[in-house]
């Protein structure tokens, strides 16, 4: 069975930055075949700048190329395995050819501003007009229902109005903090595309098309629900506690040796759940005297006593390397992790083994190696079947080959900047 | 009861504590029939683990466990006694999807590997969640979500450069492998359906949350750069988190944001022009904050909020669970529901990712320890119930 499971599907995406084409890349992944729709007039701003600087964000070989917006690092990952189009949707001849791809297709995806997509005409009651039985995802901000509709968030704000950020830092003094990326984009895109799927075997079902609106904020509370039900069974709200854990110590983060890029910045994570993993971990370390002192015989001493535990704890991680703590003590079964930068992910012994990391190549980016997907399939393996589209990239292959529009009638698209593969001005200015 | 998407969808779920139950959670809601099959007597570990209602540890009372198996029915089974296993051989001939997170090898353990299941029932998807995957050096490392967001990437970048890395909150590797194996799931179940032939979908714990990284990674195979913890500092200025009158907001401000914020702040010091462009805001971080905090400092939340988003830039709440309860786009949205149940009466939960038009998501309530064993027992597999009163007996159930 090579077949994936997705085949057969046509999604047209018109995400922009990570969460919306996050929803096409995991459809696209499956085996559906994703058509990314830009303009010449603007395009997805995760391709970065028309005119890239060196230096300057994620670049194969730090170098933007010619092409720039056709090279940058998260837009390829975020868009592999997708097809791409530009079609101008603010011109009637533009959304006219639109409405034929619509036609052909089983899914729009947007997750423009609301009134953004109530203007270029991608609302769900528009689409339904053009074929009764689409599916379409709307995922502004917060919805494209309700009365903050329109309001506008980068995905920092999804952390903050989930309610993330406010039980996120190190103490209950020092504020909430943001994590090190936009997790609401993956969070609320992982739930769009489950929902577009059940929406698709309803239609197998049923013959029905419908709408899924999707809140990127509500989608992230989900994943705090125990801290919302504590609120509503018990009007307590949790509060900012570093590393520490309500019923588990030593819980932290401890600093080992060495590290060059940055300098010292090697770390070791330790859990430990039971007074049996206390014992083990004390062992493990070589039963220096303080691990036999009474009050740390017992959860509830050691959480009575984290600091003075956490301080004689990191005098002897420093000692050692992340991942020679972390043998020692999974070796005696204690939970520990080294706490892994980007470059020790991509070196990762345990990831290599299982073939985590894949390899796709296109004429304008090369040959780049990308995270493997989000689970393994193990008779449809997937595959990075080619990188990101360049702009305009499919335009003859869908609007010739799935369209049955002639050469000529093609070229004269691209005369009059209906389509195209070169951006124009302003292209990159987010709208 | 309007038809839900999956309503046509059996599910048979062996898995417990987070990471499988939000994967199945999303599938009841959805319209699923989840059987969730927990081991006698305890049942699911995260019965035991708080929130509690009242404070009070009970099994039918956790907040977590509530939370995580809305609209599942709950049957008792021991699979390591041969009749526990033909009761579940029989199961699984019905199903259309199995979901389960021991570790690697239990399963076969029980002599119910995905090839020994698939003989019974072709077109069955296997789900299994583990932490380390079912191959590899990590394979039977232990697992806590500190340790899962250390070796997931998240963690290193999560904090303040010149201070320790910081875990994220609750158990959101836990959850993302929960939420991205319910992607797998349909997708495979999509397939399983059309050619009658299912799959084993595999999910690691720690991959997930390394293939969700934002930059981390492609820094690192793009450029050789490692990306580094910024603290909640953004490439932009203003980008973070300030504390106003009544408490924090989040604001985010890029290109012609900044032009906005000016007309709508509209002092002297906003529109300085040792400030005046992005490049300067970036070297004069404190003293684009010095021109804010002013107008904060004199505004509450609320009206910064609405103020802002009236003018298109994207201020955002730092919101308590109080403040969600109350907010009005989740009430709006239908996103709190409240449900009653026999052992904690009414309580409000957190209700449906995202509206479906056609197919309404539902939240039904958690079932209680054994519930449905004799709805699964004697109407579905045709047990009498003094079959089930042995059963019983003999510790099955």
């Amino acid at each position: 069975m090579s077949q994936l499971p997705l085949e057969g599907i046509r999604v047209l995406d018109h995400g922009v930055i990570w969460a919306g084409p996050w929803v096409g890349k995991l459809l696209a992944d499956f085996g559906a075949e994703v058509i990314k729709v830009e303009s010449i007039q603007n395009y997805d701003a995760s391709r970065g700048p028309i005119a890239g600087i060196s230096g300057l964000g994620i670049y194969p070989d730090m170098d933007p190329g010619e092409r720039p917006y056709n090279r940058r690092g998260p837009f390829q990952y975020w868009n592999q395995n997708k097809c791409g189009i530009t079609i101008d949707l603010s011109r009637p001849r533009g959304l006219q050819i639109y409405h034929r791809l619509v036609q052909i297709s089983d899914v729009v995806t947007v997750n423009f501003p609301t009134d953004v997509i109530e203007k270029l005409k991608l609302d769900y009651d528009s689409l339904k007009e053009v074929k009764p039985d689409i599916i379409v995802l709307s995922m502004p901000a917060y919805g494209a229902i309700g009365p903050e509709k329109n309001y506008r968030a980068f995905g920092m704000s999804q952390e903050q109005m989930s309610g993330i950020a406010m039980i996120l830092g190190y103490s209950a003094e020092s504020g909430p903090m943001k994590s090190g990326m936009d997790y609401g984009d993956p969070t609320a895109a992982a739930s769009a595309a489950g929902m577009i799927i059940a929406a698709l075997h309803y239609r197998k079902k049923t013959g029905k098309g419908q709408w899924i609106d999707v809140s990127q904020s509500e989608a992230t509370t989900m994943l705090i629900g125990e801290a919302m039900m504590d609120f509503t069974m018990n009007r307590r709200t949790w509060e900012r506690m570093g590393n520490r854990h309500p019923s588990m110590a030593p819980h932290g983060c401890y600093r080992c040796r060495g590290g060059d890029e940055p300098p010292d910045d090697r770390w070791v994570a330790i859990a430990v759940s039971s007074d049996k993993e206390w014992r083990a971990f004390a062992k493990a370390i070589g039963s220096p005297k303080w691990t036999a002192d009474e009050k740390f015989s017992t959860l509830l001493g050691r959480l009575e006593n984290q600091d003075e535990l956490d301080r004689l704890i990191e005098e002897w991680t420093i000692q050692h390397e992340d991942h020679e703590v972390m043998t020692l003590l999974q070796k005696a079964g204690v939970p520990a992790g080294a706490v892994l930068n980007g470059k020790a992910i991509v070196e990762n012994p345990h990831l290599e083994k299982r073939d985590f990391f894949q390899t796709g190549s296109h004429p304008q980016v090369g040959t780049m190696r990308h995270p493997g997907p989000i689970v393994k399939m193990t008779k449809t393996p997937i595959t990075i079947k080619r990188l990101a589209p360049a702009l305009g990239e499919h335009n003859e292959y869908v609007l010739g080959k799935l369209l049955g529009m002639s050469g000529k009638e093609i070229e004269e698209l691209e005369r009059e900047r209906i389509i195209g593969d070169t951006p124009l001005p302003g292209a990159d200015k987010m709208s | 009861m309007a038809e839900q998407a999956l309503s046509d969808v059996k599910v048979l779920d062996l898995s417990w504590h987070i990471a499988g139950p939000y994967c199945t959670k999303l599938l009841a809601g959805l319209g699923a029939e989840v059987v969730k099959i927990e081991r006698p007597g305890q049942g699911d570990p995260a019965r035991s683990i708080g929130p509690f209602f009242n404070d009070e540890p009970h099994p039918e009372k956790s907040g977590l466990f509530h939370h995580l198996n809305t609209g599942k029915k709950s049957i008792t089974l021991n699979l390591k006694s041969s009749t526990g296993k033909n009761i579940f051989l029989q199961l699984v001939q019905e199903a259309d999807i199995l979901v389960e997170n021991f570790s690697p090898g239990v399963m076969a353990g029980f002599g119910l590997t995905y090839e020994v299941l698939e003989e019974l029932n072709p077109k069955l998807v296997m789900t299994s969640i583990s932490n380390f995957g079912s191959s590899g050096p990590y394979r039977d490392y232990k697992m806590t979500e500190i340790v899962a967001q250390a070796l997931g990437g998240l963690m290193y970048i999560t904090g303040d450069l010149d201070r320790v890395p910081l875990k994220p909150v609750g158990s959101q590797a836990q959850y993302q492998a929960g939420l991205n194996s319910f992607v797998g799931t349909m997708a495979a179940f999509y397939g399983a359906n059309g050619t009658g032939i299912g799959q084993y979908v595999e999910s690691s714990i720690m991959e997930t949350m390394n293939s969700i990284l934002e930059y981390s990674l492609l820094e690192y195979l793009y450029q050789g750069r490692i990306e580094v913890r910024k603290g909640n500092k953004g490439a932009a200025h203003p980008w973070g988190m300030y504390f106003c009158k009544d408490g924090y907001i989040g604001i985010a401000v890029v290109g012609k944001l900044w032009d906005r914020l000016v007309e709508w702040i509209d002092t002297p010091e906003i529109r300085s022009e040792s400030i005046d462009s992005i490049v300067k805001r970036v070297f004069n971080r404190d003293e684009v904050d010095a021109a804010l905090y002013p107008f904060f400092m004199d505004h509450t939340r609320e009206e910064i909020y609405h103020q802002g988003q009236e003018r298109k830039i994207p201020i955002s709440l730092v919101r308590s669970p109080e403040d969600l309860v109350n907010a009005p786009q989740y009430r709006a949205r239908g996103f709190w529901v409240d449900i009653d149940h026999p052992e904690t009466g009414t309580l409000t939960y957190p209700g449906a990712p995202a509206i479906m038009s056609e197919t309404p998501w539902q939240t039904i309530r958690p079932p209680l320890l054994g519930e449905h064993n004799e709805e699964i027992y004697c109407n579905r597999l045709g047990y009498t119930k003094e079959d089930l009163v042995k059963l019983k007996e003999m510790s099955i159930i």
